[in-house]
């Protein structure tokens, strides 16, 4: 059976996915009450991959749970911690528990983390992930012998669109669709500009783009990301806004929520991918302004 | 070349707990060239060694310290020194110190860390150029290596993580996927590195690797 995403995307539905981190610990309690109260406005969860590089519950573990409550996950698997063995059994395992997605990424080099002393692997990266799923769901493993049992998996991939210069992220798009990949979710991205010059960039080619949005929580934290994180450029309005603004969490989620809005009026994405970094439980409410 | 550096001194003095004497072996090639085992290297390592209370017996610099039989025959004019020497410290490369080992038969320290295969920049300046990978790209990179320029080894273009063209992993580094395309689109030729990669075969490159020009000539023939 397709996944819930696959269908929605495929039915041509503005589609809206979320992003969740597994907890640093093994209390999942908090998190999952928050899955609880979005599952409804969601079609799926990305369950982030020891995300910035730093140790936490596995993204297995967090999407077994999504899929136990009936929040659909998509599992993001990146090519830092494990060698194309783990790959493949650990994609074994996700179908085994009812996974359906997977976002294929390369990872955040272990120095960025908070285990920098850790080995990084990289024997495979995005696009050789997506490779290897590609065989996985043909039923062999990629050295050709047979599975018992064969996933299905519905393949993604992530794109920078604040890029320079944006060839190579166009370029790296091409060879991750000839690789298998259906959806992109895309970095934070904050004007409409910015969408509109991907879809140009895009025309023609074979696949679904979800628009990352990551809510402001201060001018802090805007211009923290604009100074730090690669590919995020948070316009000075936006900036200003969450000055003046008295509850600035309360903007930051009118400002996403009117993104997403002007994203889905103009048509410039297949839907939204909202990224709300330890704030999950701001989504619905995002999804409020938004109107959807 | 193969790029070394001087380990700190307290790490060597610590291998020579119990020696009084010892015999040094410097090298011509690229530890010359990148001021761990030359002539005034080797008088440096004298000095604070003496100072230390211990005796330098004899003390070489080596043409090629990787060579067996050429290092093998060089050092017959020491072998009393080596003979009468409780150690020998080869400061050399890695490789270096394992070939020195093998011909002198007595406890053998290394006086560098190995770093990395890499250029000269300028004088005193080095940078890391090639893993040794075994199966060259730079054909298809624009003669720029991904898999050591690229601060994940990436095969398949660059990653997001850039930011202002600079690497994420070390920021002072050119992100060396940009410099790739730049470089080919130059020539035209940028739309050739959206061509996915075949997955490496690593194992072709298990280890400790041996390649004999004979043996490969009598199978070719
Ligand atoms: S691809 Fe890079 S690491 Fe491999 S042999 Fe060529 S220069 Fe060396
Ligand atoms: S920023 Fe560029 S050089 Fe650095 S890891 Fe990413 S692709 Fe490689």
């Amino acid at each position: 059976m397709k996944s819930k995403l696959q269908q929605s995307l495929e039915a041509g539905k503005f589609t809206i996915t979320s992003e969740m981190a597994p907890p640093k610990g093994t209390d999942f309690s908090h998190i999952l009450s928050i899955a609880e109260d979005i599952k409804d406005r969601v079609v799926a969860a990305n369950v982030t991959d020891f995300q910035s590089a730093a140790v936490k519950a596995s993204s297995l573990s967090m999407c077994i749970e999504l899929e136990r409550i009936g929040l659909e996950s998509v599992l993001q698997m990146t090519g830092r911690d494990r060698n194309r063995i783990a790959i493949q059994g650990e994609l074994l395992s996700a179908a085994h528990f009812g996974v359906k997605n997977l976002l294929a990424l390369t990872g955040d080099h272990p120095v960025v983390g908070d285990n920098p002393q850790a080995k990084p692997v990289f024997e495979f990266d995005s696009v050789s992930i997506l490779q290897a799923a590609v065989i996985l769901n043909g039923g062999k493993d990629l050295a050709g012998n047979p599975l018992e049992g064969t996933p299905n998996f519905f393949l993604g991939a992530s794109v920078t669109p604040v890029f320079d210069p944006i060839e190579v992220q166009i370029m790296k798009m091409r060879s991750k669709i000839a690789a298998g990949a259906k959806f992109f979710q895309t970095q934070g991205v904050y004007d409409v500009e910015t969408m509109r010059e991907l879809k140009k960039q895009t025309e023609g080619m074979d696949c679904y783009i979800l628009a990352g949005i990551i809510p402001l929580k201060s001018p802090g934290m805007a211009r923290y990301m604009n100074n730090n994180v690669p590919g995020i450029r948070v316009p000075e309005e936006a900036i200003e806004r969450l000055s003046k603004a008295e509850n600035k969490e309360e903007e930051g989620i009118r400002i996403s929520g009117e993104y997403i809005a002007q994203l889905k009026d103009e048509g410039l994405c297949d839907g939204v991918h909202i990224m709300a970094i330890g704030a999950e439980e701001n989504v619905p409410k995002i999804l409020d302004v938004a109107g959807l | 070349m193969i790029v070394s550096q001087k380990k700190p001194f307290e790490e060597v003095l610590g291998y020579l707990d119990d020696v009084e004497t010892v015999v040094l072996t410097g090298c011509a090639d690229c530890a010359s060239l990148c001021k761990t085992g030359g002539e005034d290297e080797i008088a440096e390592l004298t000095a604070a060694l003496e100072a230390e209370g211990k005796k330098v017996l004899a003390s070489k610099v080596l043409t090629t310290s990787c060579s067996l039989l050429l290092n093998r025959k060089e050092l017959k004019e020491i072998k009393d020194e080596i003979k009468a020497a409780d150690a020998v410290i080869s400061m050399a490369c890695g490789d270096g110190v394992q070939t020195v080992a093998k011909n002198v038969k007595k406890a053998t320290y290394p006086s560098n860390d190995t770093m990395f295969v890499g250029e000269t920049v300028r004088q005193g300046v080095f940078q890391e150029m090639c893993k040794t990978c075994g199966e060259c790209v730079l054909g298809r990179t624009a003669a720029i290596c991904p898999i050591t320029r690229c601060g994940k080894s990436l095969l398949n273009g660059a990653c997001g993580g850039s930011k202002d063209g600079k690497c994420e992993v070390i920021p002072e580094n050119e992100c060396a996927w940009i410099e790739i395309y730049e470089k080919l689109k130059e020539v035209g030729k940028e739309a050739e590195l959206e061509a996915v990669q075949p997955l490496r075969d690593y194992k072709d490159r298990t280890y400790p690797q041996t390649i004999d020009l004979r043996k490969q000539a009598k199978k070719g023939a």
